[in-house]
């Protein structure tokens, strides 16, 4: 613990500053119903209100209030984002290891799917995926962790592989230890840091790529509040010189931010250490 | 024959057998849609008769293994249909629209290359000076940020807080060249400044890497300046890094366009694109997929053959 600490002490202001957005998101997100005044959904008042002591950022299209709506969006955009990411890192990772300790054919056929996915530009295959199966936010969800289940498997499979030549995961096959055993008690906890950092690079993507959807249209739908889609159902306020509508997309501007600077001290102190 | 030349061949290969696996998905995708299409389309109260009719005009009553070649033999020809949504020839509303899509991104990327790679030599000469350390944080903040925001910052402030340049690119292929730059500068500077980050860290890094060689220490020994050095040793060895960012990059490029072109209701493929999602066109959704995944597969095997084609090592067993 102390050592944890001690690290703390040399992160740089950048990751300081990265991990107090994190912790401040987190609280947001977990108490929002406490925060915020109004109701997620509440209409409260005429459309487009300026700021004022009422309505601490007025309120959007519909009169509802835009301080709140802001920090439900917090839980329904980072909450999706995160559930998503694990889904894709769950499954990802489960069938990179697999496919590292089966080998042979199971491995030529999980790879040559995987190429086929990463071979199209995400978006595009999203957009594809959310025409056939239609804009939801269970199939958006499901959609993006497809996608992003093909640079996890990746990474998983090419660190695992260099994990099942040890001599332990020999024994523990001569030992005559199933499937299920040796991806998750032998190669697995020896791949988990390498996965971890990933996570918070993936997330942001993942993120980025949520936010994205729902500014088209695509993603979460109305009247869930959601950083991606306020921007969209309020963007025309931009051209009467109004910041009101930038402000969920700052949100995630510094969010993302935030996460990529302590992800930038995480990797660097990794490889710092290596040398 | 040299091996240099069996590499790019393989490669060559492999993307077009890509290509086609990526072709038969969006197909077979396309296919899996829940009910019958021509039903969707003529709604519930056509009659059987119609319904019959306009499959067998859609070609929907032959067997889709024959109606993907004829679809895929029709796309390499320029011929995709027609839309469902308003019966028009797609490859119609596609060639006004890829032209416009592509002077976009080149004018993105002629903007945005030679600028990321000049700010990325001159990181790495100028290493951890102040300038480097600010490229730096600039950069990683600026790959952080959604394209949206970016265009919508620039058109707060440079298209209605000081009224520089129009918030809509409305062109048209007729109007003249400083025309069509002028309207299309905003969303061509939002790309630039998405994709700008990227390529100058990935060549500061590449370069960095390479400077880390003891031939780039012989070259100093000599007495050679740390700008000879940098452009005359390290560059061409960091070239093929360097080579494989930018195309990764332009293929970026040719997806960012899809949300940067609503923002700015620019006329191009990715607006098309989005609306045929919305209105689920499943035939413009289909033709205009497939454009965008060749781009992309193109873009990825060009940086591949690029960087084995500048392999200095590679390079010296071509005689």
């Amino acid at each position: 613990m102390t050592r944890f600490f001690q690290t703390l002490k040399t992160a740089p202001y950048t990751a300081w500053f990265g991990m107090a957005v994190i912790l401040l998101v987190a609280i947001i997100a977990i108490l929002a119903p406490v925060i915020a005044p109004y109701g997620e959904t509440a209409v409260v008042g005429e459309q487009y209100e300026p700021w004022s002591s009422q309505f601490l950022l007025g309120t959007d299209n519909l009169g509802r209030d835009m301080f709140s709506r802001l920090i439900y969006g917090t839980r329904n955009t980072v909450g999706l984002a995160l559930l998503t990411t694990a889904i894709a890192f769950t499954v990802g990772s489960l069938l990179g290891i697999v496919a590292a300790v089966v080998g042979g054919m199971t491995d030529r056929l999980l790879s040559r799917i995987i190429d086929v996915i990463m071979a199209i530009p995400s978006l595009i295959l999203a957009l594809m995926l959310l025409t056939i199966v239609g804009a939801s936010i269970a199939s958006m969800v499901l959609v993006i962790a497809l996608i992003y289940v093909a640079p996890v498997f990746r990474l998983a499979r090419a660190s695992a592989q260099s994990v099942v030549v040890m001599d332990y995961i020999q024994a523990a096959r001569l030992r005559g230890e199933g499937l299920g055993w040796l991806v998750v008690r032998e190669v697995l906890p020896n791949i988990a840091s390498t996965l971890v950092a990933e996570f918070g690079l993936r997330f942001c993507f993942v993120f980025l790529f949520i936010a994205a959807l729902s500014f088209l249209g695509l993603g979460i739908q109305p009247p869930t509040a959601d950083w991606g889609s306020m921007l969209k159902e309020n963007a025309t306020l931009i051209s009467f010189g109004d910041i009101t509508p930038l402000l969920p997309a700052a949100a995630i501007a510094v969010l993302t931010v935030s996460i990529n600077f302590v992800v930038d001290w995480m990797l660097h102190r990794s490889s710092g250490l290596k040398d | 024959m040299g091996r240099i030349w069996i590499l790019v061949g393989e490669r060559l290969a492999l993307g077009v057998i890509t290509l086609l696996v990526v072709s038969a998905l969006i197909f077979v995708g396309v296919e899996l849609l829940p009910g019958d299409l021509a039903q969707e389309i003529l709604g519930q109260s056509a009659t059987p008769e119609t319904v019959a009719a306009f499959r067998h005009e859609l070609g929907l009553d032959q067997p889709a293994i024959q109606r993907y070649f004829h679809w895929l033999l029709g796309a390499v020809q320029g011929d995709f249909g027609t839309s469902l949504a308003n019966n028009r020839p797609i490859s119609e509303l596609l060639s006004v629209r890829l032209g416009n899509t592509l002077f976009l991104a080149a004018f993105a990327a002629t903007v945005s290359i030679p600028l990321a790679l000049t700010l990325g030599i001159l990181a790495a000469l100028y290493r951890n000076s102040i300038f480097d350390r600010l490229c730096n944080v600039v950069a990683l903040i600026w790959v952080s940020l959604p394209e949206f925001f970016v265009a919508y910052v620039l058109i707060l402030f440079l298209a209605v807080r000081v009224a520089l340049f129009p918030s809509l690119s409305n062109i048209d292929p007729g109007m003249p060249f400083g025309e069509l730059v002028y309207r299309s500068f905003l969303p061509a500077l939002t790309l630039v400044l998405v994709v700008m980050a990227h390529m100058m860290r990935m060549t500061r890094a590449a370069i960095i890497n390479v400077l880390a060689s003891p031939y780039i220490e012989m070259a100093r020994l000599k007495g050679m300046s740390r700008l000879r050095v940098i452009l005359y040793h390290a560059l061409p060895n960091a070239l093929a890094p360097i080579i494989n960012v930018v195309a990764l990059n332009l293929a970026y490029l040719v997806v960012g366009v899809v949300v940067v072109e609503v923002v700015f209701v620019y006329p191009g493929l990715g607006q098309l694109f989005v609306d045929a999602v919305t209105h689920r066109d499943v035939m413009v959704v289909q033709s205009v997929g497939l454009l965008f995944a060749a781009a992309y597969i193109l873009l990825n095997l060009i940086a591949d053959v690029l960087s084995i084609v500048t392999n200095p090592r590679l390079m010296g067993e071509r005689r």
